[in-house]
């Protein structure tokens, strides 16, 4: 066999003790040394067995594939009784499966919010009463039903629904449309005036994006996030760029389609610099779910909070959930709401970290950096870290202010393990008291615990 | 008690950069004991021996536990502690960016050709495996790997076409770079395939000091040629240098090997001649395998270079006491000098926990120490990574063991290019007392005769 380091230059990379590394600089050895630290505490075990699968280096390698290759396109929008065969009482809501009585303040008021929208209680005391009961109320995770929800992500029959479909691997997958900032459903806000919202989407809002993209046909959302990285969006806490690009392409035919609401239609989406954000957690999720279910891969596949647990999934693992503590978010707050006023981390927008947009994009987004709390080098480094924990670098998602290299996609569960870096999730806060809606945006940790389980499922026999 | 402990979470450097720390440290004015350290169990234990008050910790936590004789000496030794610290900073990449925290993503940035392991044995694993799977032959010089992991790395660096040197690898030299404990070696025709570290550097610093040089030296870890391993990095070692144009001769240095193995690596058929250097009952020595090789080459065989004691008591008989750093230097003495009793203090008994004595020669000391009559054979290996100037702590234990009735033999492995300079140091070594050779078979032989054997 022929033995290529035999000849040529030899270069090495160091990783331990840095006495031998030192003796290679002496040589005049060109090298790069790895800044190696010990795994999680308790993982080394878990992780020789993962590392010694067999399978797990194809296995990751179709799963992060699938992943990479997924073309989502924005088909539909359709109300969730339709879409998703939702039922009278039946609520679907964001991260692992709650129950009522584990449920914090704004998954609660999303929940009463979702029961008055729904006509099932008259008053928000007795939709209290009821979803306590359980009688007659079904929940269950998004993430069971190809769908994701922003923040609490109840998502109830009369709410309409983007539909998104991966024209590679031929998934679907669902998001509700995004109501805008302040007090709103999702924050666990359920005044008049948020349920009076909820009703006009479904009546206007939904019908006439429907009737518009059936005019214009398909969305290509890869095209879209790819052109909206280049503008300065993450797709997390930033959408602006993203939002313009899809008004432009779909209002004329909103026009066409719409004649009598087009304007106030128009008005709202423009109104709202995170509209697109549902639209993006689709395509991410319906990419997302391209890569689950093939055995070995410690692909991680879904992060979701439910404002209680954060919970991931991943592809070898089939639909368990592994979990930790959510996190109070670490940011700036609005007016004069503080830390205490925050409620754990909560919603399925993390979907968009799974795929390597959001905190994974920061470098993407200088103009957020003060989310982090910093420069726009903290972003740079929030980036370029990510690459530690990923599969891959994503061909169409760019970020040009690091010469275009592709974002950091697909996170490997035994990566995470290695270096102890945990995934950047970029995020909004939620009041901690049922009905307070938004009271923040920043950064967050997910529970290293979530991941060292997951190891732990993987090398188990 | 004027003590500092602390615990610095997630703070890592690894063993061989804290006992440095900690020896500059203790080394320093008003400092009575100091351990920085990573805090495990041992570590953890060692400190509250010492009588530490020890905080609770994890084994990815720094450990600092400084006593010093008043609050300002403390003081004062708490800033050398920061400058020590700073001063062994990982190193950080280029344009701000943060390091690679794993060997995957640094051969991600870099185009490498190998990759050096040397982190905890435990951990080993999956460094190696960045590397095979990045399409890079590996050295791994860590130790504790089990046997498992080893041969699931060399099957599939075999289906990658790369090679798997170790675990437990000390030495190998890859086009002219010395890797782990290395000699400084002339280029030359001969390739080295080595289940031993010292062994191959015994061997190779032989040649060297005869004026011939080194392709490259392959270390394959000492287990491979065992029945469970089956050679399998030997192989294809030996076919990689068979195909290299610039080795004309093959040295393949090792413990005897399980004999199914021995089959194998004798049916290879390979178009370079191979001259076998096997450690054991009926089998050469280093010294003459060396010189095997030279005469292969159709070179001279020199006088090894050796330096008689200059104080020679011809009377004196007594034990033979074998005090080694080099494991397959430990096992030729022994059976050279076939008497006598031996301890080779880079065993996994005496290196858990602490550098091995190429590096930290505390345990050599102590046992030197310890010897009251009779001979006292040593080796000291020179090269890249071994200890910068070994006779400034050994030449006084020498000096000490002579004026106390011992015989001190010292086989001095190294050459002339070596960092440390292999006549420099012989020349300490034996003005100090000591009979020096830089046969390790020679100066066996000699202990043996001073031993009254």
């Amino acid at each position: 066999m022929t033995l290529s380091m035999l000849y040529g230059e030899p270069r090495v990379i160091t990783v331990g003790a840095q006495v031998l590394g030192e003796a290679l600089d002496r040589q005049a050895v060109p090298r790069r040394e790895v800044d190696w630290r010990p795994p999680l505490p308790g993982a080394s075990a878990a992780l020789a067995r993962v590392l010694a699968d067999p399978r797990r280096e194809s296995a990751n390698a179709t799963a992060v594939g699938r992943i990479l290759s997924a073309r989502p396109m924005l088909t539909g929008v359709r109300p969730a009784r339709e879409a998703l065969g939702l039922g009278a009482g039946e609520f679907f809501h964001a991260g692992p499966p709650i129950t009522w009585e584990r449920a914090s303040g704004p998954m609660r008021g999303a929940l009463v919010g979702a029961m008055l929208f729904e006509g099932l209680a008259a008053a928000p005391e007795e939709a209290e009463d009821l979803l306590a009961s359980g009688a007659g109320i079904t929940l269950d995770s998004c993430h069971h039903h190809r769908t994701v929800g922003p923040m609490a992500g109840v998502v109830s029959p009369s709410m309409w629904m983007l539909e998104v479909s991966d024209a590679e691997h031929g998934g679907t997958a669902y998001c509700s449309l995004n109501e805008g900032l302040g007090k709103v459903l999702r924050y666990g806000a359920y005044g008049p005036e948020v349920i009076g919202r909820l009703r006009w989407m479904g009546e206007v809002l939904g019908p006439a994006l429907a009737a518009a993209l059936e005019r214009c046909g398909p969305l290509d959302l890869r095209t879209l996030i790819a052109q909206a990285l280049q503008m300065g969006d993450e797709l997390h806490n930033r959408n602006r760029a993203a939002t313009s690009l899809m008004v432009r392409e779909i209002a004329p035919a909103v026009v066409e389609a719409a004649p009598d609401h087009a304007a106030e239609v128009l008005r709202f989406i423009n109104g709202n610099d995170h509209f697109f954000l549902n639209a993006g957690m689709a395509a991410a999720k319906v990419s997302a779910d391209a890569a689950r279910g093939v055995p070995g891969s410690s692909l991680v596949v879904a992060m979701a909070r439910n404002g209680t647990d954060f919970g991931i999934q991943v592809s070898g693992l089939g639909d368990r959930w592994f979990t930790g503590p959510a996190g109070v978010p670490d940011g700036l707050y609005l007016g004069g709401y503080g830390p205490h006023d925050a409620n754990p981390d909560i919603g399925d927008s993390t979907i968009t970290e799974t795929v390597g947009l959001g905190g994974f994009a920061m470098a993407a987004a200088p103009a957020i950096v003060r989310f982090v709390g910093g420069e726009v080098a903290d972003a740079v480094t929030a980036t370029t870290s990510m690459y530690e924990i990923t599969m891959a670098e994503h061909p169409a998602y760019q970020i040009p202010g690091l010469g275009f290299r592709g974002t950091p996609a697909g996170i490997d569960v035994a990566l995470v393990a290695r270096t102890g870096l945990l995934p950047v999730v970029n995020t909004g806060i939620a009041g901690r008291i049922a009905g307070t809606g938004q009271v923040g945006a920043g950064l967050v940790s997910p529970p290293a615990e979530a991941f060292t389980a997951a190891l732990d499922a993987l090398g188990d026999p | 008690m004027n003590d500092l402990v602390e615990v610095r979470p997630g703070v890592y450097r690894d063993s061989v950069t804290l006992m440095r720390v900690s020896r500059a440290l203790t080394e320093h004015p008003g400092v009575t004991v100091a351990v920085v350290a990573m805090a495990t169990e041992l570590n953890l234990d060692l400190a509250r021996d010492l009588g530490f008050a020890v905080p609770p910790a994890t084994p990815g936590d720094l450990l600092v536990a400084v006593r010093a004789g008043s609050p300002a000496e403390l003081e004062d030794a708490a800033a050398e502690l920061e400058r020590q610290l700073a001063a062994r900073a990982p190193a950080s990449g280029t344009r701000g960016e943060a390091p690679p925290r794993t060997t995957r993503s640094a051969a991600r940035a870099f185009e490498a050709s190998l990759a050096l392991v040397s982190v905890p044995g435990e951990h080993a694993f999956a460094e190696a495996l960045d590397a095979v799977e990045a399409g890079l032959s590996v050295m791994i010089f860590s130790d504790n790997m089990p046997v498992e992991q080893e041969i699931f790395l060399k099957d599939r660096a075999r289906a990658r076409g790369v090679l798997v040197m170790g675990p437990d690898c000390g030495t190998a030299v890859v086009g002219g770079a010395g890797l782990g404990f290395a000699n400084v070696l002339r280029p030359g025709p001969v390739g080295v395939v080595a289940a031993s570290g010292t062994g191959a550097q015994q061997v190779t610093s032989l040649l060297d000091l005869a004026g011939v040089g080194v392709s490259h030296v392959l270390g394959v870890g000492g287990r491979d040629l065992s029945a469970q391993v089956g050679g399998r990095s030997a192989v294809q070692a030996l076919r990689a240098l068979d195909e290299d144009p610039a080795t004309e001769l093959i040295v393949l240095v090792s413990k005897p090997p399980a004999p199914e193995v021995a089959r194998a690596v004798r049916d290879l058929d390979l178009a370079t001649p191979v001259v076998a250097a096997l450690l054991g009952p009926g089998q050469d020595d280093l010294t003459t395998a060396a010189e095997k090789a030279l005469r292969a080459l159709g070179r001279d065989v020199p006088a090894w270079p050796s330096w008689p004691a200059p104080a020679r008591r011809p009377d004196t008989t007594g034990t033979l006491r074998g005090l080694y750093a080099g494991g397959t230097l430990c096992a030729e003495a022994a059976f050279v000098a076939g008497t006598g009793e031996f301890t080779d203090f880079g065993d996994d008994a005496y290196t858990r926990g602490r550098a091995h004595p190429m590096i930290d020669p505390t345990l050599r000391l102590e046992a030197l120490r310890g010897v009251a009559s009779g001979v006292a054979l040593m080796d000291v290996v020179l090269g890249h990574g071994a200890d910068p100037d070994p006779s400034s702590w050994l030449a006084p234990a020498i000096r000490e063991a002579v004026a106390g009735d011992v015989d001190v033999v010292v086989a001095v492995v190294g050459t002339d290019g070596d960092p440390q300079r292999l006549r420099a140091q012989a020349a300490r070594l034996n003005e100090a007392g000591a009979a020096v050779f830089t046969s390790n078979a020679a100066a066996a032989r000699h202990a043996r005769l001073l031993a009254g054997g």
